[in-house]
């Protein structure tokens, strides 16, 4: 097919932020995590474990707690007091409720969603009521000093367990009294150390399971107080603790990075007696394993070091599929890095600002594998940072490379470059028309004289971008029959003739922008988009959905073109299928029309349609095969997926022209040396 | 783990093989030398097999008309046989006789159910109506009266034993459903008969006893698939009324659904036992097997299906089955091994700590009148009362039944017994004992057993009390008396067992342990009888038994600084192991070091009393520790094997507090030089070798980030080819 010069981008200092805490929603189809940022995500189970709904953090409001309540709705919890409600439509704050105790450490929901219990700082234990639009202060609970960081409500809703330093209590809901108080740290000798119990759990028979800093998991009688089983599973601190929906089984997670499995086993086969007995344990992490979860199918767990760790429990999975593969989530299934074509600039996108790099060139070419030599080097040219706290959402950089956008929760900022020679001015274009914020999705024309907005309730706002800087509303496009969710995905034709943007509910809509008219609806197809773009040539539209499947729809002929009944014929290879980390950008070569460029994390995939569609029994990663095979007998093995697993973690990749690539990296051990160490363990000696 | 091996068979049992002549055998009973077996069949014959060679040796009829009605055996002094004939008529012969008209006969005034040989206390004769006689008794005058004991009961089992130098027989009856047994002391001539507590639908089918710290255990098969433990204690001193037996399930005869119907058991050892039957799953038809079962996890050890059918009767002799399969005798040996968890599950490891777990229902304790505080034996549901409740019971404790005596009152009663008495109501007492604070009542029989020996310097139930402390999970703080008791007397192997099972040793007895251990001396401990189980794994036997008399000056190490305190003079031991180091202790005294050095201390507490270790003693015992010390680092896993040794932490922690202890002496000593100097240079040499490996580690992960660095300029521009 041919060489490329591949520019490879190490120079993306991004750090993502480590997972805070992980709720499940009831009945298990979402998981919502929060991260040290604040941020807030939604990973859909079943859009195979898509990242499903992202909304940026926000420098004051860090989560301490997630619950899901009655309704689907998520609130959080967090250091600076306050409750707060998500509106997943709009993926914003939707309102936020004084908790009036101070930091909150811990939250928790009742077994019907409809009461929500805080524990905050000055040791009190407070209930709110889940009402239409917000939550109702109901009542203190008895208050005792020491922080709660803790908390879970029996199943029948008649008590609460809080977990504090040393100690935890038990109180009766209706009355609000302390019933029952234990003293963990009584069984351990010589203790100069508090004993901080950092989860809790209450289950159904009136154990008590709890965490603590010793390094323990122990599970008492609440009714007698008395301990029933204690287990030292790490010489550091458990942090975490999950319980299954059906109490047989808890995952907790460790501070050396650790997490175990434990199950109630009978005793012995066929005895009614059971006991908990730790089976698994799993080391996923390096840091810090603050938050667990467990689902149905799988252990989930969240470290430190930014990763959510799916494990699926092979006994509970029914066949080997997207369900059975281990998933390890480190980066975000969205785009945080827009190129500049014609300009060779690449923007980074972190949370509170953007850096502008020009890379370098070389004038040299050489053979597979050869390191060229560099006759410019990159250059770090803008550092844009946003005010206030709030953390960006998008971000975009003109194809031309003289405007760059980004926006915040409540801010939406254009700005105008300017070259000359070697300094870069860069103003501010005053005056933005008001829009519908925050914007989800920036993107501007290939001719860099329009820009895009992705905005709430299936909207796009079109604003024409005006010399020498500044810019108005044109129109605003909406899908005709409406809908709540807000767009996340655009995708623009080079002719500027066609515009498909995809909402929350997976419905994608194709815009005329000649008549700013609604053209089309593309089939839905019962799965999460995670990428789509328009074919430049033919102007067909390639959409990736989280299950790995591939479609082209022909926007003038709308309908799905022949090719993409083909795949759907034939269906695509298992091992494409059983990939675990979703397409998320899609491009093209404008030599050459039957390539598509796809990538996701770990590989990045030039798929020529001209070439036959591999079979299972087919080799799908055959590049290394290929390379070793004689020019002649290369063509009987040729097939349409050419896979490229040399860059890893793939953050972005991009065809500059016809025969120069870029791909932007972010090795792991990078970001992970500017973590915080972890606990080291002392091999030998005593 | 119990397992089967090879069997084989020993004869044929058909009309044609000659043996038995398809009557079936009678019992098959232990020749006159091992190896040897004697086969009676239910009619004329027997026959004496050599069991290896699978030979018969001899073979002796009566008349026809007569049938032997009594299994004949071996009178294992004169090597003579004893038959019996028509119930009534005796015949003795010997081997090289082979007319059994010709033999010696006396015919008796009863009728004999059966004869039970004993090894070393002659062949004793038991009347089906219950009266029991030695042989000798009864040939000086064949035809005296025999009483009838048992009136219309039917004797379905006897078996008997040597207790010391006195055969006892023991028999079980049956009349009308209920049970008894009968146990009969022959030179005391005294007989005990019990009641076998009564239980629905569980009637006995099969019994086997065995008799071990003078108390008969005896087993028995019941119609409900289970096999009932029945303790009978042999010390009887009141001829009370009839005594109820009470009994507990050993083990329920049933494996993942299928149901064992037993028909015959028998004892292996203290945790297995071997069961004959038919197994029985739901909806198939049931096969004859012979199992070995594990009582102590109550599991099926290992079974073998005898397709053929037996008779149900099985015997054991010299770790080897017999039983009728088919037409055959067929004879299976077996091995029996200690059983633990570890074992069971497959995973025997060396070193395991066996838990000891002491669980005391404190509420039952009161501050005052220990004695009378415990509560009777019934009163189980007084568990969840308060304690309120049980002192108003404490006062009514004379409205208690006699037969239901707790034993703060038999202790009491017994105030003033003999000894003899005294000890036999307690293991009587103990037998039955089923009470739910069981520990803290234990507690109590063994201070009260504690004061008498204070009382009566010549009396001192050692296993007694040392059976007491191994099977019951004591503390120290249940009888403090005891320890200080055994230091008194010297008792190492009852100091050992309390240092291995006791939790809660104060620091102070745990050094007073420690000073007698180290300053006993060998030549007593030589013939003293010690666990060996935590050193028999490091320290070479044959090898010690070879060297002990050697006397070596090491290490500038004299002799005669090792005159210990009882004057005997000291035989210094030196236990070469494989690599030339030598243990400066021997076995005995090395196993009862590491039951001091197993056991829980306080450092804070321990260590002023082991300042006034004297020196010699000190330097003897760090030696002993170097030697641990050197032994454990010679493993990659730094342990030492066998159970109960102690782990490298406790070795290192009980070195360190020796030397904090004598430090300044140990350096004054001229013979602890040496010993210091191999030590430091040792320790030494492992703290360089850590830090070296700790280099290494530290080398190779710097590599590892070199590695990581090479490829991690932040940009480049590389030529890639895409097929």
């Amino acid at each position: 097919m041919g060489e490329f010069e591949v520019h490879r981008v190490r120079f993306f200092g991004l750090v993502p932020a480590g997972v805070r805490c992980l709720a499940c929603q009831p009945g298990g189809a979402r998981l919502a995590v929060a991260r040290t940022n604040g941020a807030v995500e939604v990973y859909n189970f079943a859009a195979n474990y898509f990242q499903e709904k992202v909304i940026p953090g926000h420098e004051t409001r860090s989560v301490e707690a997630l619950c899901w309540t009655a309704g689907n709705r998520l609130f959080g919890a967090g250091l600076s007091g306050d409750i707060t409600e998500y509106d997943l439509a709009q993926l914003c704050v939707a309102r936020s409720v004084d908790g009036c105790g101070g930091p909150i450490w811990s939250m928790a929901v009742n077994s019907s969603g409809t009461q929500l219990a805080i524990g905050c700082e000055d040791g009190s234990v407070k209930l709110f009521q889940v009402v239409p639009g917000g939550i109702q202060f109901e009542r203190n609970l008895d208050r005792r000093k020491g922080r709660i960081l803790c908390l879970s409500w029996h199943p029948s809703d008649s008590h609460i367990a809080a977990g504090s330093i040393d100690i935890l209590r038990v109180f009766d809901v209706s009355s609000g009294q302390t019933v029952q108080r234990i003293m963990v740290n009584y069984h351990v000798q010589k203790v100069k150390r508090e004993c901080i119990v950092w989860s809790i759990a209450f289950l159904s028979s009136g154990t008590v399971v709890t965490s603590d800093s010793f390094g323990r998991v122990q599970f008492w009688d609440w009714e007698q107080g008395t301990l029933l089983e204690s287990h030292t599973v790490s010489t550091s601190a458990v942090l975490s603790l999950a319980v299954s929906e059906k109490e047989d089984s808890i995952i907790v997670g460790t501070s050396t990075g650790a997490t175990y499995q434990f199950q109630l086993l009978p005793v012995k086969i066929g005895s009614l007696e059971k006991r908990w007995v730790r089976t698994k344990p799993f080391q996923h992490h390096t840091h810090d394993v603050r938050a667990v979860a467990h689902s149905s199918t799988a252990l989930i767990s969240g470290g430190l070091d930014a990763q959510l760790v799916i494990r699926p429990l092979m006994e509970k999975v029914q066949k080997k599929g997207y369900d059975a593969v281990l998933r390890k989530f480190t980066f975000p299934h969205r785009r945080l890095v827009s190129c500049a074509r014609k300009a060779r600039l690449l923007l980074f996108q972190f949370s509170q600002h953007l850096e502008l790099w020009r890379l370098g060139s070389t004038e040299e070419t050489g053979k597979d594998g050869e390191v060229l030599p560099l006759c410019r080097m990159p250059e770090h040219l803008v550092q844009l940072k946003s005010k206030g706290p709030e953390h960006i959402y998008c971000s975009c950089v003109s194809p031309c490379g003289s405007w760059i956008t980004y926006s915040t929760a409540s801010r939406f900022h254009l700005y105008r470059l300017r070259y000359e020679g070697n300094s870069v001015s860069i103003k501010k274009v005053p005056k933005m028309p008001k829009l519908l914020l925050p914007a989800y999705q920036l993107q501007f024309s290939s001719d860099s004289s329009s820009l895009f907005v992705a905005s709430a309730q299936g909207s796009v706002h079109v604003l024409q971008l005006l010399e020498p800087g500044g810019c108005k509303l044109l129109h605003t496009l909406r899908p005709p029959s409406g809908s709540s969710e807000a767009v996340y995905l655009l995708a623009l034709s080079t002719d500027g003739h066609w515009l498909a943007a995809v909402s929350g509910d997976w419905v994608i809509h194709v815009y005329n922008l000649k008549c700013f008219k609604h053209h089309c609806t593309v089939p839905t197809y019962n799965c999460a988009v995670t990428a789509l773009a328009i074919h430049p040539v033919t102007n067909n539209l390639v959409i990736a959905y989280s299950d790995q499947q591939l479609f082209e729809f022909s926007i003038p002929e709308k309908q799905y073109t022949a090719w993409s009944r083909t795949v759907q014929k034939c269906g695509l290879h298992k091992v494409w299928l059983e990939r675990d980390s979703p397409i998320t950008h899609i491009t093209f070569n404008p030599k050459n029309p039957s390539h598509i460029l796809l990538h996701d994390t770990y590989m990045f995939c030039v798929l020529d349609k001209s070439l036959p569609l591999p079979d299972n029994s087919a080799l799908l990663m055959n590049q290394s095969t290929l390379k070793q095979l004689p020019e002649t007998a290369r063509q009987r093995q040729l097939h349409a997926f050419k896979i490229c697993k040399k860059f890893q973690p793939l953050l972005f990749a991009d065809l500059l022209d016809e025969n120069c690539l870029v791909v932007v990296e972010r090795p792991v051990m990078d970001f992970k040396t500017q973590l915080p160490l972890p606990i080291q363990k002392k091999k030998f000696g005593t | 783990m119990a397992a089967l091996c090879e069997s084989f068979t020993l004869c044929g049992l058909g009309p044609s093989s000659g043996v038995g002549l398809g009557g079936g055998l009678l019992a098959l009973e232990p020749g006159p030398d091992p190896d040897h077996v004697l086969l009676t069949d239910r009619g004329r014959t027997a026959t004496l097999f050599k069991v290896s060679d699978q030979k018969p040796l001899g073979c002796w009829s009566v008349k026809h008309g007569q049938m032997i009605t009594c299994p004949v055996v071996c009178n294992f002094e004169t090597h003579e046989y004893i038959a019996v004939h028509d119930d009534k008529v005796l015949r003795i012969w010997k081997e090289k006789d082979i007319n059994l008209d010709k033999v010696f006969k006396a015919t008796l005034s009863a009728e004999v159910y059966r004869i039970h040989s004993l090894p070393s206390g002659g062949p004793v004769v038991l009347f089906r109506g219950g009266g029991v006689r030695t042989l000798d008794v009864l040939l000086e005058a064949p035809q005296q009266e025999i009483e009838n004991v048992i009136s219309d009961e039917v004797i379905k089992w006897s078996e008997a034993f040597m207790e010391g130098q006195q055969p006892v027989l023991t028999f079980a009856t049956e009349k009308d459903g209920d049970f008894f047994v009968y146990v009969q002391k022959l030179k005391t001539n005294s007989l005990h008969r019990f009641k076998l507590e009564q239980q629905e639908f569980s009637k006995p089918s099969s019994f086997t006893a065995y008799l071990k710290n003078q108390i008969i255990t005896l087993l028995c098969l019941c119609s409900n698939d289970c096999v009932y433990k029945v303790l009978i204690p042999l010390q009887q001193n009141t001829e009370e009324e009839e005594q109820i037996l009470s009994r507990s399930r050993l083990l329920t005869l049933s494996v993942s659904g299928s149901v064992l119907k037993g028909t015959s058991v028998v004892v292996l050892d203290k945790d297995h036992i071997a069961v004959l039957g038919s197994l029985t799953a739901s909806g198939e038809e049931s096969k004859e097997c012979l199992t070995i079962w594990n009582t102590k996890f109550q599991t099926l050890q290992t079974s073998k299906e005898l397709p053929l059918g037996t008779s149900g009767q099985l015997w054991c002799y010299e770790e080897k089955f017999f039983f009728t399969h088919g037409k055959v005798l067929t004879v299976i040996m077996y091995k029996c091994e200690t059983s633990s968890l570890a074992a069971a599950v497959g995973k025997l490891k060396d070193s395991q700590t066996p838990d000891v777990s002491a669980f005391v229902n404190w509420n039952t304790l009161g501050d005052e009148e220990l004695v009378v505080s415990f509560q009777s034996q019934q009163s189980v549901d007084l568990k969840s009362e308060s304690k309120m409740t049980l002192r108003s019971k404490r006062n009514s404790v004379d409205e208690v039944q006699p037969n239901d005596l707790s034993v703060g009152q038999l202790l009491l009663n017994l105030k003033d017994a003999s000894t003899t008495a005294f000890e036999g109501e307690l293991r009587q007492w103990m037998s039955k004992a089923q009470t739910p604070d069981l520990q803290a009542t234990i507690g109590c029989v063994v201070t009260a057993l504690v004061n008498r020996c204070r009382t009566n310097p010549k009396y001192y139930p050692r296993s007694f009390l040392l059976q007491i402390v191994q099977t019951r999970d004591l503390s120290y703080s249940l009888c403090p008396d005891l320890m200080v008791f055994a230091l008194e007397r010297k008792d190492v192997r009852l100091l050992q067992t309390c240092l291995q099972r006791f939790p809660d040793i104060p620091d102070e007895i745990t050094y007073a342990c420690l000073k007698l251990f180290l300053s006993i001396s060998e030549a007593y401990l030589q013939g003293a009888d010690v666990n060996l189980d935590s050193v028999i794994c490091y320290i070479d036997m044959e090898f010690n038994n070879k060297e002990v008399k050697t006397e070596v000056v090491e290490n500038g190490f004299s002799t005669e600084l090792e005159q210990d305190i009882w004057g005997t003079e000291y035989t210094k031991e030196t236990h070469l192991t494989n690599d030339g180091e030598l243990c400066p202790v021997g076995p005995q005294k090395a196993a009862l070091l590491n039951s001091v050095l197993r056991s829980a201390y306080t450092e804070t507490f321990l260590l002023p009393h082991l300042k006034n270790l004297p020196a010699q003693q000190a330097v003897l015992f760090l030696r002993y520790l170097f030697y641990l010390y050197v032994k454990c680092s010679e493993k990659i896993n730094t342990a030492l094997p066998g159970t109960n040794s102690p782990s490298i932490n406790q070795i290192i922690d009980w070195m360190c507090l020796v030397l904090d202890a004598h430090f300044t002496v140990m350096v004054m000593l001229p013979e602890a030089k040496a010993l210091l100097s191999n030590l430091h240079k040792f320790v030494r040499a492992q703290v360089r070798l850590y830090s070296e490996l700790n280099k290494i580690e530290g080398s190779l992960r710097e590599l590892q980030r070199l590695n990581h660095q090479k490829d991690s300029q932040t940009y480049s521009i590389e030529v890639l080819e895409i097929i």
